[in-house]
């Protein structure tokens, strides 16, 4: 009988040291706190919070997840956090004010846009080398690099463009005008789409990649909200191609779009200013940062309902999930 | 006397407050349309007037919608609770209270098997108004459905005492109208219905005090949790204890001689 029960608390122990091993872990950048909250996605807790630079916004993990890229807006620099001790490591030369950044596919170039001098500037991350400075359009804010990793995109705010960037020459190609405020881009798993949101015009627009083409322009009405606080943010895409959702910034809505028909399927009710996203590894779940509210709603991606609020610190921003 | 009789006497009453409840259909009518018109103009106003905050039980965000459905629910079981006890003093008058009253059951028994008769009766009631919430977006999940029955039951049971306990300082028939007057909407204005009790914190203490120490409150606390399937030891604690505290007023105050 003791030898049942020594044997079924050693299962146990070994399969909850199991859970916890695979547990996938959430960064969150706190714009105001200087910090990063770290949520554990199986307890929907909050186990760490890690001091970083100044207004700590756009992060995004390297390919095997052992470093963490931090743009520490008001240190003007980008951080490399070791993931494993927490550390900040190295410092990259990202430019004056980086805010949103995209590595690409070799993962080795950091494409990072430099909203004060128009600029988008690529980095070297293994001998930390700047490779090229590209001008583009005024107050430079999304980036988004092909998962190809043949084209860059960044958005200018000001200029209301999409810049479309040749990573193999480093020079501008094309741009594409689109609604005012453009903020984010994202790329269709595929990459013949891309999803590019406009904050002021209160619109999405999807473009074909290969002709450079606007395939659709979504557009949000929520009842009860005035259309003024309507203003599309951050962007994400499940890998099946089903859905893409849309965060509606003040309007504390995320909107649920039908990827294949372009249809708004719902808008889920989460905290306030809600600004970046990212799914779970698995794609179960949806972490959105709500800035103004300061916490994370935690979307069911497939009962499309919010399920839980996690308070985290002052203002987060940007969001990345280790597996 | 044994247990069948006990039982018995249950099943007549039951059976008595059941075929009330099936023959009047404009009350069933009635008991859900009062709590829908809330829910779908009067929470469809105030959605945006009313802040938004997360709180027990709830883990996110809400509308008001849902934020006051389990008030609405609650209020399904007092307004069931009231025309209940006013039927007393109908009965009374119209002397078939002295048909119930010639059974050999100790009077305190029978008064029981009426509260709970009624008690039951406004269940279907509760649920079927909560189903209907579901078009209005109210989606809690579904193992409150389970948890919210014995909520249900002890609240509907005090609201039925405190019922009886009012009525048995009714004279006569009046119209609803006094019920709705001095019980019905104090009871559900001043509680946690239809704004959380930190707001009304804000407009001030001693309105906040009142509400605190309404009852109603707590049926309402106790109905929201277990919809969530969640379990509030306040709250249960508080209901009981004035469930124990009505039935045992309404007992003792209870005299069919009254208005004769």
């Amino acid at each position: 009988m003791n030898i049942r029960k020594v044997f079924f608390l050693l299962t146990t122990c070994a399969s909850m040291m199991a859970t916890q091993a695979i547990a996938s872990i959430a960064y969150i950048s706190n714009e105001k706190d200087n910090t990063l909250s770290l949520i554990d996605l199986d307890t929907l807790e909050v186990i760490d919070t890690v001091n970083v630079g100044q207004r700590p916004r756009g992060i995004v993990f390297n390919k095997d997840f052992s470093k963490l890229y931090i743009c520490a807006s008001d240190d003007d620099t980008v951080q490399v956090m070791d993931v494993a001790s927490h550390k900040v490591i190295n410092e990259l030369p990202s430019g004056e004010d980086p805010e949103q950044f995209a590595l690409h596919p070799d993962n080795q170039r950091l494409y990072i846009s430099n909203e004060d001098d128009a600029l988008v500037t690529v980095v070297n991350t293994d001998n930390r080398t700047v490779i090229a400075q590209i001008d583009v359009g005024v107050e430079p804010e999304g980036m988004a690099v092909s998962p190809d990793g043949k084209i860059a995109i960044n958005t200018s705010e000001t200029t209301s463009m999409l810049h479309w960037i040749d990573t193999e020459t480093n020079t501008l190609i094309h741009n594409t005008k689109v609604d005012q405020r453009p903020r984010h881009v994202e790329f269709s798993k595929d990459g013949h789409q891309l999803w590019a949101s406009a904050e002021i015009g209160g619109t999405v627009t999807v473009l074909n990649v290969d002709n450079k083409q606007v395939i659709k322009k979504l557009e949000f009405k929520i009842r009860g909200i005035h259309p003024d606080k309507i203003q599309p943010v951050g962007i994400k895409l499940t890998r099946d191609g089903r859905y893409a959702f849309i965060a509606l910034g003040p309007a504390n809505h995320v909107a649920v779009v039908d990827a294949k028909s372009y249809e708004i399927i719902d808008y889920l009710l989460v905290g306030r200013r809600v600004w970046h996203m990212e799914f779970s590894p698995d794609e179960k779940l949806l972490l959105t940062t709500n800035g103004i509210s300061g916490d994370i709603s935690v979307i069911d991606v497939d009962n499309l309902n919010v399920t839980k609020s996690i308070r985290v610190g002052r203002y987060p921003w940007g969001i990345a999930i280790r597996p | 006397m044994n247990l069948l009789a006990y039982g018995h006497v249950f099943y007549g009453i039951l059976l008595r407050e059941l075929m009330k409840f099936i023959h009047q259909r404009s009350r069933f009518f009635s008991a859900l349309v009062r709590p829908l018109v809330w829910l779908a103009v009067f929470a469809a106003g105030f959605r945006a007037a009313l802040g938004i905050s997360i709180i027990d039980p709830y883990q996110t965000y809400i509308t008001y919608e849902v934020y006051i459905t389990p008030g609405l629910i609650a209020m399904v079981l007092l307004f069931n609770a009231m025309q209940s006890s006013l039927s007393m003093v109908y009965d009374r008058e119209m002397g078939s209270m002295r048909v119930l009253l010639m059974s050999p059951m100790p009077r305190s028994y029978l008064l029981l098997c009426k509260l709970m008769a009624s008690a039951i009766v406004s269940l279907p009631q509760a649920y079927a108004f909560l189903l209907i919430a579901r078009l209005f977006g109210v989606k809690p999940p579904l193992e409150g459905f389970f948890w919210l029955a014995p909520a249900l039951l002890i609240s509907a049971l005090l609201l039925g005492a405190l019922g009886l306990f009012i009525s048995s300082f009714i004279r006569q028939l009046e119209n609803f109208a006094g019920i709705m007057n001095f019980v019905i909407f104090p009871m559900f204005f001043m509680s946690s219905a239809l704004y959380p009790l930190w707001k009304m914190q804000e407009a001030g203490e001693w309105l906040y005090r009142l509400c605190v120490f309404n009852p109603f409150t707590y049926c309402v606390e106790l109905i929201r949790y277990s919809l969530y399937g969640q379990f509030n030891s306040e709250a249960l604690l508080i209901v009981l204890t004035s469930l124990i505290l009505f039935i045992f007023l309404s007992i003792l105050c209870f005299n069919p001689q009254r208005g004769h």
